[in-house]
């Protein structure tokens, strides 16, 4: 017997209202997180140092200043997806469940619009 | 059942959220970048305190045990390797690469050395 209503199968919802859609995010973002953070660490530990100069000159690169800008979103993104789980899971009461989903959620557009603001700052030659 | 499907379920947890609060330290240290080269030294004071160091240590650590645990529940989501024997001896080999992959960093931010933070 299965536990699903007639009308959950047909829209394809779950006890989470919104189905698989979070689910198959996560996946998504973590297969681009795999190339994408990998690149990150191998250049922080490639640049020939994290000096101001150094670190601005990488920036400025049009590749790079994509790329960081994508992982900045792409981990905030999957970020927010995880946080919002163990939220769900570990606060109880739906006052406060919400209240922490809220502000994690503002978090994390905040953490994203920040990030992706000052990859176009330093690309576009505002850090010099 | 035995302990480490617990064990290693938490600490992939565990692990994202150092890393979210690792996004924290990646977005200050972009803005400090952003914010010019004065900005960027006083901001330097702050991100090469022993406190931050430990920081770093700690988004190593979960930085690769993330990622190669991360890598194991997407093999899982293709449908392999999820009998019992295949997951236990997943859940060590992820500790196993994700020590070696510690090393390597450790060894490589080592070899390159004085510079910082």
């Amino acid at each position: 017997m299965s536990l699903r209503t007639p009308l959950g199968k047909v829209l394809g919802l779950g006890a989470a209202r919104d189905g698989v859609q979070h689910w198959w995010t996560q996946r998504l973002t973590s297969v681009a997180l795999v190339p994408l953070s990998i690149w990150f660490v191998v250049s922080l530990l490639t640049l020939p140092s994290l000096d101001h100069a150094t670190v601005v000159a990488w920036m400025s690169q049009s590749w790079t200043a994509l790329l960081l800008i994508i992982l900045v979103l792409v981990a905030t993104w999957h970020s927010q997806l995880g946080v919002r789980v163990v939220v769900e899971d570990y606060v109880h009461g739906t006052g406060a469940r919400t209240v922490t989903l809220v502000a994690m959620l503002f978090a994390h557009v905040l953490l994203a619009g920040a990030g992706v603001f000052a990859v176009l700052k330093v690309a576009c030659g505002g850090a010099a | 059942m035995s302990r480490y499907t617990l064990a290693s379920s938490i600490f992939n947890r565990l692990t994202g959220l150092v890393l979210s609060v690792g996004l924290l330290l990646l977005v200050y240290w972009l803005m400090a970048i952003a914010a010019g080269p004065s900005a960027f030294a006083r901001a330097l004071r702050l991100l090469s305190l022993p406190a931050a160091k430990l920081a770093y240590a700690a988004l190593t650590v979960a930085f690769c045990y993330h990622l190669i645990a991360g890598i194991r529940h997407l093999v899982w989501d293709t449908g392999h390797a999820l009998e019992r024997a295949q997951s236990r001896l997943s859940a060590y080999l992820v500790v196993a690469v994700s020590l070696a992959l510690v090393l390597l960093i450790a060894w490589y931010a080592w070899l390159s050395g004085t510079r910082a933070p």
